[in-house]
């Protein structure tokens, strides 16, 4: 009986430690979510900037950029997945990846063939152990993004979309990653990147009318310096939003996780306690029949 | 008609500086543009260089590596790869 109390007691030691590491952990992703969330606003007039002026261009000069019209000549589709590189985030990466399959899923339905990107180990994690070849995969900065890693994703990206066929071009650029709406709404997200929807913009600048702007050197050269940079500012503020949802994620999975230990160890304390209590009982009990014997002999 | 300009120095991650200012030069792809308010709206190009902004507090300047600079209705917007500030 000793035996059992000892049982329980030690499951009761390792959870309080679990719980002491889950607090922490909510901790940091609480105290990281912050600072998350201040770098999605800071870099909302850069992108804001660049959208205006490219549909500024896009709206005064009849420049037909390959980057803006559908290339009929390939049906391979890439699709960047964002993820997280740890998990102890609740469903996060994997709502990413359902998502992710789920559009796959339809592409194929149209007869296209999705080229897979990851972002996030988890999710590269999940290519390789399917035997699906990666594009390209980049790993370890899920949590604070910098904005020389979406450079070298917007490249990547970017070569992949103006390579010609036989070098395995594409003909779309789609984003599946975690739009960061609030603390606690944060939803998996697709937007299709390239080619670009120029729209977008000019409708919500409701002032007077859009200045005829004089383009230096030229409407193509500006437009050509422009969306590389607008694809890296796009690619940038997902990474950012994705790191946000992240890090909420963590903190709302790691809150569940210590209430959940908390439980346990209620639950064993009162196992621990009632084991006691037999114990006791069962010594009480045979002392008596001991002394009981003894009177009778 | 001493109209200033508003003026937004952003970066991929900040906004570097913004503020008024009654003149701005920027180093364009095709030479150096100075431009005071009333300026016709111009999308240019930047090459690696000096932003140079006159404001009422004394001028500051800016080193960028290039981006672009839109102007319009006396709002600039100096959007730029990165920028080097005296303070870095």
């Amino acid at each position: 009986m000793g035996g059992q109390q000892r049982v329980y007691r030690q499951r009761i030691r390792s959870t309080q430690s679990l719980k002491k590491i889950f607090r922490a952990m909510e901790l940091i992703a609480a105290s990281r979510i912050g600072k998350a969330r201040d770098r999605v606003t800071a870099a909302a007039p850069y992108s804001h900037a660049i959208t205006r002026a490219i549909s500024a261009v896009a709206t005064h000069s009849k420049v037909d950029h390959p980057l803006t019209s559908e290339r009929t000549d390939s049906d391979r589709v890439a699709v960047l997945v964002i993820t997280a590189d740890r998990g102890m985030a609740g469903a996060y990466s994997a709502n990413v990846l359902r998502e992710a399959e789920r559009m796959s899923e339809r592409l194929k339905g149209r007869g296209k063939t999705v080229v897979p990107f990851a972002l996030g180990r988890r999710g590269v994690g999940y290519f390789k152990f399917r035997k699906r070849e990666l594009a390209g995969e980049w790993t370890g900065e899920s949590d604070s993004p910098t904005f020389d890693t979406a450079k070298e994703v917007a490249n990547a990206l970017y070569t992949a979309f103006t390579a010609p066929v036989e070098d395995g071009g594409v003909s779309e650029l789609r984003i599946v990653y975690t739009h960061f709406s609030s603390m606690v709404s944060q939803e998996p997200r697709v937007i299709r990147l390239l080619p670009l929807e120029v729209v977008e913009g000019v409708a919500e600048s409701g002032e007077d009318v859009e200045p005829l702007y004089e383009f230096e050197p030229g409407a193509e050269e500006v437009l050509d310096a422009l969306l590389p940079r607008y694809i890296e500012s796009r690619i940038h503020a997902c990474m950012l939003q994705a790191a946000a949802s992240e890090l909420a994620n963590r903190q709302r999975a790691m809150n569940t996780a210590v209430s959940n230990a908390e439980d346990i160890i209620r639950q064993y304390t009162r196992l621990a306690n009632s084991a006691r209590q037999a114990e006791i009982t069962q010594e009480i009990s045979e002392i008596v029949s001991g002394a009981d014997a003894l009177a009778a002999s | 008609m001493a109209d200033a300009l508003t003026v937004d120095i952003v970066a991929p991650d900040r906004i570097v500086w913004s503020g008024t200012a009654s003149r701005v030069i920027a180093p364009s792809i095709e030479g150096e543009i100075g431009m005071l308010a009333n300026h016709e709206p111009i999308l240019s190009i930047l090459k690696a260089g000096t932003v140079k902004v006159t404001s009422e507090s004394g001028r500051e300047e800016f080193a960028v590596t290039g981006g672009f600079v839109s102007f319009d209705h006396n709002t600039i917007t100096i959007v730029a790869d990165a920028v080097v500030t005296d303070e870095d």
